[in-house]
């Protein structure tokens, strides 16, 4: 089917576009520092605590540091919400009407997906600060190592269906056989990704590029009120959405209410990982994904084609 | 409570830590806020990395001509509005150093403070019940 202009605004906007998304992203947010909280054994947060972050820093003052890209700066953190809200509406899309996608729109979401770090690594090199600069070269080094084992994970699925590139197909698959999940080679996938949606989100044992104690924020150091509010927004949707993806295309697609559950339990697993997990450094990571889950994701593709 | 910013202000205040010469207890006793026991992230504190994103300093420690270039640039780079709060007795009143050729005076020579904790170093509710009222009275 195809929506018309009202019913594509809407898309875009109310539903599954930026409103929804962002407000489901910044509850998941609350639920990350929650559960952070009780790991620790403190109380956490109340549940309005992330969107009185957001209100603050909508309202608060947005210095542009002396010498800074001035445009480059303030546009950076906008090419990743954007590109947020496109993946909101063609993921959401692709479940609703899984037999009216286009062909290869999962290599277009995995594009989408890229964009939040490249508008990171832009808008922290477009604010000259040294300590910015070595958050946005380790979020380039990571961004080069987590991509290849991504995309390893992704033709897993591709492979077991038989080469059908599309979403919609893969979703329509596993509605009449079963989520990849259930056989090895889609069980490696799905750990791998699991693993790589740690990394994209920035999450320990991940996130050098912000690493707090020793390059104070790292790629955000600069960024204040707004433009800052907007690169937590981009964050917390891809929290929400990335678990999204993920359950798409291994664990039977958003088909119905069950979902809620799936994608609560991964945002929960990758919660645990976050707090149980010291920082790697950045050559180690690069090493892990490299060397340790590129070859994973290797086994994984030869039981695709095994049919395992 | 009619301002959306300083309602903003008071329920996520993201505190960053400037120690300017302190002797370092003031600040562990800072971050002992954030453990189990009385876990200020329930009121929205967050200890921040990175001055550009904070809405309230917690100065420890006794202005002297080295650091007061220092902590006046760090204020400079925080966005406004923010909160100045004195940690410490070092901060309130000089302490020992008071005679010292190197000591420049209070801060609020230089910045507007909204709020000193007594104490050396002042325990953690002393510090909450300070930052409690200096939120109150905006
Ligand atoms: S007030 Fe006491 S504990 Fe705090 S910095 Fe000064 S001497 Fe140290």
């Amino acid at each position: 089917m195809t929506l018309t202009g009202w019913q594509l605004a809407f898309a875009f906007v109310v539903f599954p576009g930026v409103i929804f998304t962002a407000g489901v992203g910044l509850l998941l947010t609350w639920v990350d520092r929650f559960v952070s909280a009780r790991v620790q054994w403190r109380k956490g947060p109340p549940v309005y605590q992330p969107f009185a972050d957001m209100l603050k820093l909508l309202l608060k003052q947005t210095v542009v540091p002396a010498g800074a890209s001035k445009v480059t700066f303030l546009i950076a953190p906008l090419i990743g919400f954007t590109a947020m809200c496109i993946t909101a509406v063609l993921l959401f899309y692709v479940n609703f009407f899984p037999g009216d996608s286009f062909v290869g729109d999962m290599i277009v979401l995995v594009y989408l997906f890229a964009l939040p770090p490249l508008a990171t690594i832009i808008g922290a090199s477009a604010s000259r600060n040294p300590l910015s600069a070595v958050g946005a070269s380790r979020e380039m080094t990571l961004y080069l190592g987590y991509e290849l084992p991504f995309l390893l994970a992704l033709s897993v699925p591709v492979i077991l269906t038989g080469g059908k590139i599309r979403l919609g197909d893969l979703v329509m698959f596993q509605q009449a056989a079963g989520p990849f999940l259930a056989s090895w080679s889609g069980a490696i996938a799905a750990i791998i990704v699991l693993i790589c949606i740690q990394a994209k989100l920035g999450y320990p044992p991940f996130d050098m590029a912000e690493a707090e104690q020793e390059i104070m924020s790292g790629v955000l150091i600069e960024y204040s009120g707004a433009p800052l509010a907007m690169f937590r927004l981009t964050k917390a949707m891809m929290l929400f959405l990335l678990p999204c993806f993920l359950v798409t295309v291994f664990w039977g697609g958003l088909t119905n209410w069950w979902v809620v559950l799936k994608l609560l339990a991964v945002v929960v697993l990758v919660i645990l990982i976050k707090n149980t997990n010291p920082r790697f450094k950045i050559d180690h990571a690069l090493r892990f994904f490299w060397f340790i889950l590129g070859a994973l994701g290797i086994v994984a593709v030869i039981l695709a084609f095994a049919q395992l | 409570m009619k301002d959306p910013r300083i309602w903003g202000l008071k329920k996520s205040p993201w505190v960053y830590h400037l120690a300017a010469a302190p002797c370092n207890n003031c600040d562990i006793e800072i971050l002992e806020l954030l453990t189990p026991r009385y876990d200020v992230e329930r009121f929205g504190v967050v200890l921040v990395g990175s001055p550009r994103h904070a809405d309230a300093l917690l100065v420890t420690g006794v202005l002297n001509r080295k650091s007061l270039p220092r902590v006046l640039e760090v204020y400079e780079q925080t966005p406004k509005p923010c909160l100045v709060i004195g940690v410490g007795t070092c901060a309130c009143g000089k302490q020992i150093f008071r005679n010292s050729y190197n000591v420049v005076g209070p801060y609020d020579k230089y910045m507007p403070v909204h709020a000193y904790i007594p104490g050396c170093p002042p325990k953690p509710e002393t510090m909450i019940l300070g930052v409690v009222k200096a939120l109150a009275k905006l």
